[in-house]
């Protein structure tokens, strides 16, 4: 019998600096995978966020250029625009994407940018030591709301994969999580058409990702599993907000 | 091609074209947006790229992508939305991209004025972003220095890998002049593939290329800046450029003075002349690097008893005048901010006012 799972090529054979129990890893193979089955590697470009995620480069094994904060869709838009015939994907996380880049993404999203955007929404600000993000959920505590989010001081969690949809141009906005084996392989879905789409020119593709923080959280892992689902499944639900077909 | 009559925005659109430049993203501001609205027009004639952004942060993220891509890219802009892009340009330098910014200055700070003004000086050569980043800076003094300096712009950007800034003010921009197009450049790019992410099987070469600028590693970060640094020195030993005018006399005064402001200035000193007066100019053709061994020599002469700085800013570039002339000689300062361009009259009196 020969091997039945493997490392994909898209992938690079270095040691993870994710902390235990986050879901990066996770999905950057998701990614990684839908890279390798599309054959895309050789003229795929990734657009590193700031964030955890900043050094995503040192796990795909493509070409990448590191954007500044929240700036990958205006830099994804470049290069797009520039050379239709590569393949591009920026990463984010939710401080990146929904606060300091909301004016980006959803700008290059009503363009119709004919690139995928892989969205982590970790409901926390990771990288920089836990505090509070657009999408922090009420009452939960982070470094900057440690009393808990207080909706009533700064408003309700943001709902990107909506919020995107509403607008008319953009064609595949879907939502999906990593955090058990069910969910994972549906979220290999929505990326591999996310992928798929902008490999036919069809439209700009968004896959927000709802995933864990257990390090920030200050939670186990299985903990921050159980968490994601009683209180984030709850309020950003699953599903394909918007398809081109 | 012979002559042709155009506006200084317009020419600036079509010199980038004819060097080969055919992707451009800019957001629309007083007193350049005649160069976007050129453009969109032109751009798909010649199979080209136009966008206009969401902003100016956005569009300085859109050139360094389609930099880091390793394609000819430019933006134009004035004064506030240079600041906007002041972010980008740092990354852009950081990550070693060649680009082409130009400014076409208006009075600030703040909105302040939408009128010529030359007070990005500083901004432009000393402060264009956070971290040890400095960019080429040519400063133009009529349509036809702007088109060849666009010209320009884009090897030398691709030599240094670096965010090159043409530096003009609004009448460089708004002034119908007569140019003559220099003939295409020819050059591409050149070595892309050994650092542009441009797609691994568009290169020979099978490792991948990343465009990054953090380093995390002090050494990795200080061997990064030494690459920079090398190349800000390597730029002022090769790139200076300067203009002098009526220096072969005995002068009593020299002026220093760029883009239109140096060309009141010449008419001050022509006017001069005819009642016996003798004033020299040198004129900076670029503004990073400064050409300090020029206004220095000139300042030395022993007929040379003054030396005045003439801005359109409240005194910005006196200060690398004074740098250069090391002491030697008394520095003067007269400007005058946004929108009130001095005249040859007062350029006249002042200088008069240095010899009596
Ligand atoms: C302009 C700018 N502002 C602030 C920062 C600091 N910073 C780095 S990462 C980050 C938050 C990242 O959070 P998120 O996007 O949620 O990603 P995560 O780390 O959780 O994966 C911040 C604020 C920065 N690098 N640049």
């Amino acid at each position: 019998m020969g091997k039945t799972f493997q490392r994909p090529e898209a992938l690079s054979d270095t040691m993870t600096h994710y902390c235990p129990g986050c879901t990066h890893g996770i999905i950057h193979r998701l990614v990684a995978e839908v890279i390798d089955e599309l054959g895309i590697r050789k003229r795929t470009v990734g657009v590193a966020p700031v964030g955890c995620a900043v050094l995503a480069y040192n796990y795909f094994d493509c070409d990448f250029q590191e954007a500044a904060h929240g700036r990958a869709p205006a830099m994804a838009t470049g290069i797009k625009r520039v050379r239709p015939d590569l393949v591009v994907f920026t990463y984010q996380g939710d401080g990146d994407l929904a606060s300091i880049g909301m004016g980006e993404i959803i700008h290059a999203a009503n363009r119709g940018e004919k690139f995928t955007t892989i969205f982590v929404n970790n409901a926390i600000y990771g990288m920089t030591g836990g505090q509070m993000a657009p999408t922090t959920m009420p009452e939960q505590r982070t470094t900057t709301s440690p009393f808990g989010r207080n909706v009533e001081d700064v408003g309700m969690p943001i709902k990107v994969a909506e919020l995107i949809s509403a607008l008319q141009t953009p064609a595949f906005i879907s939502r999906q999580t990593v955090i058990k084996p069910k969910y994972i392989n549906k979220a290999k879905k929505a990326i591999l058409k996310a992928f798929t789409y902008q490999v036919e020119k069809k439209c700009f593709s968004l896959v927000e990702i709802v995933s864990t923080c257990p390090t920030n959280w200050g939670m186990t892992p299985l903990d921050a599993i159980t968490w994601t689902e009683e209180n984030l499944l709850t309020y950003y639900k699953l599903g394909d907000y918007k398809t081109p077909d | 091609m012979g002559k042709v009559l155009m506006k200084g925005n317009e020419a600036i659109g079509e010199a980038a074209i004819r060097a080969g430049c055919l992707n451009y993203f800019a957001y629309p501001i007083t007193p350049q947006s005649e160069v976007a609205e050129y453009l969109t027009k032109r751009m798909p004639e010649v199979g080209g790229v136009f966008l206009q952004g969401e902003s100016e942060v956005a569009v300085a993220y859109m050139i360094f992508g389609a930099a880091g891509a390793g394609e000819r890219v430019f933006t134009t802009s004035s004064s506030p939305g240079i600041s906007l892009m002041s972010e980008g340009i740092s990354y852009i330098a950081g990550a070693q991209c060649p680009a082409v910014f130009v400014n076409i200055m208006r009075g600030g700070p703040g909105l302040g004025g939408i009128l010529p003004s030359q007070a990005d000086y500083n901004q432009a050569t000393k402060g264009i972003g956070h971290g040890d980043c400095r960019m080429l800076v040519m400063a133009p003094a009529s349509v036809q220095e702007a088109v060849e300096m666009v010209m320009n712009a884009f090897p030398l950007a691709e030599k240094y890998r670096n965010p090159v800034m043409i530096l003009g003010d609004g009448l460089i921009g708004q002034m119908m002049e007569p140019v003559e197009f220099p003939d295409h450049l020819k050059t591409e790019p050149s070595n892309k593939d050994d650092w542009a992410s441009n797609g691994m099987d568009h290169r020979k070469r099978s490792e991948r290329n990343l465009v990054r600028s953090l380093f995390l590693d002090p050494t990795a970060l200080n061997d990064n800046n030494l690459q920079l640094k090398a190349k800000y020195d390597q730029m002022k030993k090769e790139e200076v450029r300067s203009e002098s005018y009526n220096s072969d006399t005995d002068y009593k005064v020299l002026i220093v003075s760029y883009g239109t402001m140096s060309r009141v200035c010449r008419t001050a000193i022509d006017a001069l002349k005819e009642e016996g007066i003798d004033v020299a100019m040198v004129r900076p053709q670029t503004v990073f690097p400064f050409p300090e061994q020029a206004v220095r020599d000139a300042a030395q002469k022993e007929s040379c008893k003054q030396v005045i700085s003439i801005e359109m800013s409240m005194g910005q570039m006196v200060e690398d005048v004074e740098r250069s002339v090391r002491g030697g000689k008394p520095v003067h300062w007269f400007g005058k901010c946004g929108g009130d361009v001095p005249t040859p009259e007062e350029v006249v009196d002042v200088v008069k006012s240095l010899i009596n």
